[in-house]
């Protein structure tokens, strides 16, 4: 399996020579948005009202974050299921996103729009929260803060580690499995 | 008679909910490396090993396994002659859960409303408390922290006498194939057969705390455990869904008896971070 590293933000050619299965290493900014901050989001696009960050060429990783203890800068930080962001997902995809992390399986209208953005999906480890944690260097919430964990925080990651589920080309790394989030 | 102060019940209630959080049951930790010596993909031999690392680092850091600290479930064994004083049980069983989501660092994940509204109620409170009156003279707490990534992949169904033994075996398997990588894998299976509507949702939760160390006392049941482990991890989901042939790491089945026209089904999927911790009063 390839080791890739890449640094944010995301650019067309590091993302063209991705395939499912490779793992990556990210370093960078990246964001941290989940169920409630991404109807936040899509209602802005709607609006056509200004995000609180630029998506162009950025990452979300789908996390709520535990609460950060004393000499930390997190908590523990695994990624939270995918699939109930694929409503949203295609919008801000259309708006620039280039990257997701999170886990389990997305909808055919989210890797469709992967294909259509060249935008990739990356799965980290469900429940290796404690590890990723150590590979997120700062973190700020920079909107929503009424949301608690569910806030939209920037983190400076070093060698995040992640697998890249599925490419620019709509190949899905759980293709063969009738998950319910696939439609 | 026994007399118990509520009181007394908060800080052991708190102590479960940071301790469950962080370090995990010795029989799942030894499940996971057995299966990790059997797991056929390199991928799925990894992940094995980084969710190994995460329980030692969570252990020693005192950092939550997951940062999904769940659900404050409880199960509560209450003896019939324990006479309970100094207030609501209840409300010392939430303060408990309050001091101790605070203190431990631990997320709070509980929305007030979950229609109108959903707003945190900023403290992991209320907890959700299944009580039943025993024998005796001891109080019995059990606190099963539950994430939602496994909780939405669980389905209850209501098949008829007919479906029999293969129905059974037809829907627990399909609700693990469909719930893929999603209640990440490798995961506990617990179903309850029998009773009721919500009874045998009820049995497949408690069906989860039992010690991965031990098999079904019901050989009957252990047989169907041991035939349905075998046919989810042919299934081929591995572990967070990158293919392998550990899907499961166990199945756990509780059953009840029922009505003449019913056959109720329950599988409540476990996630691999499979915490509870109980104490004795």
């Amino acid at each position: 399996m390839p080791e890739i590293h890449l640094t944010t933000p995301l650019r067309d050619e590091d993302l063209e020579k991705l395939q499912i299965g490779d793992k990556v290493y990210l370093s960078g900014t990246i964001y941290t948005a989940r169920d409630a901050a991404h109807q936040r989001l899509v209602e802005l696009i709607e609006q056509e009202k200004p995000l609180p960050f630029d998506l162009k060429g950025q990452v979300i990783f789908y996390v709520g974050p535990a609460p950060t203890p004393p000499g930390k800068v997190i908590g523990s930080a695994g990624p939270t299921t995918s699939y109930r962001m694929d409503p949203y997902a295609p919008v801000l995809l259309a708006a620039g996103l280039k990257g997701m992390i999170g886990k389990g399986a997305r909808s055919k209208a989210v890797i469709e729009a992967m294909q259509k953005y060249k935008a990739v999906y990356f799965a980290a480890i469900g429940g290796a929260a404690a590890l990723i944690s150590q590979s997120i260097k700062s973190a700020q919430v920079i909107a929503y803060e009424d949301l608690g964990p569910e806030a939209i925080r920037r983190l400076v990651v070093e060698n995040f580690p992640c697998i890249v589920a599925n490419d620019v080309r709509g190949n899905d790394i759980y293709r063969g499995f009738d998950y319910m989030g696939k439609k | 008679m026994r007399t118990i102060n509520v009181t007394d019940l908060i800080p052991i209630v708190k102590q479960l909910c940071m301790e469950a959080n962080c370090s995990l049951g010795k029989d799942v930790i030894a499940k996971i490396r057995e299966f990790r010596a059997k797991e056929n993909s390199p991928t799925g031999k990894e992940v094995l090993g980084i969710l190994l690392e995460n329980y030692k680092l969570a252990a020693r850091d005192r950092m939550p396994i997951c940062q999904d600290t769940g659900t404050a479930v409880f199960f509560v064994e209450l003896g019939q002659d324990v006479q309970l004083t100094g207030g609501n049980f209840t409300e010392a069983i939430d303060e408990g859960v309050r001091q101790g989501y605070e203190a431990g660092y631990l997320r709070k994940s509980i929305v007030e409303n979950p229609l109108f509204g959903r707003n945190n109620t900023n403290d992991n409170t209320p907890a959700v408390i299944h009580t039943t009156i025993v024998p005796g003279e001891n109080i019995k707490i059990t606190f099963a922290p539950k994430g939602g990534g496994a909780e939405n992949m669980s389905a209850v169904k209501m098949l008829k006498p007919a479906d029999g033994l293969a129905g059974v075996k037809d829907f627990v398997v399909d609700v693990v194939r469909r719930a893929g990588a999603n209640p990440c894998p490798p995961i506990i299976v617990g179903v309850g057969i029998g009773g009721n509507f919500e009874e045998c949702t009820l049995l497949s939760k408690k069906s989860l705390l039992r010690s991965l160390s031990e098999d079904n006392p019901d050989p009957q049941l252990a047989e169907l455990e041991r035939d349905l482990l075998q046919q989810i991890n042919n299934l081929g989901i591995g572990p967070q869904g990158f293919g392998g042939n550990t899907t499961a790491l166990a199945v756990h089945i509780l059953s009840a008896p029922c009505h003449i026209a019913s056959l109720p089904v329950a599988v409540n999927l476990q996630c691999h971070a499979a915490r509870h911790k109980s104490v004795i009063l």
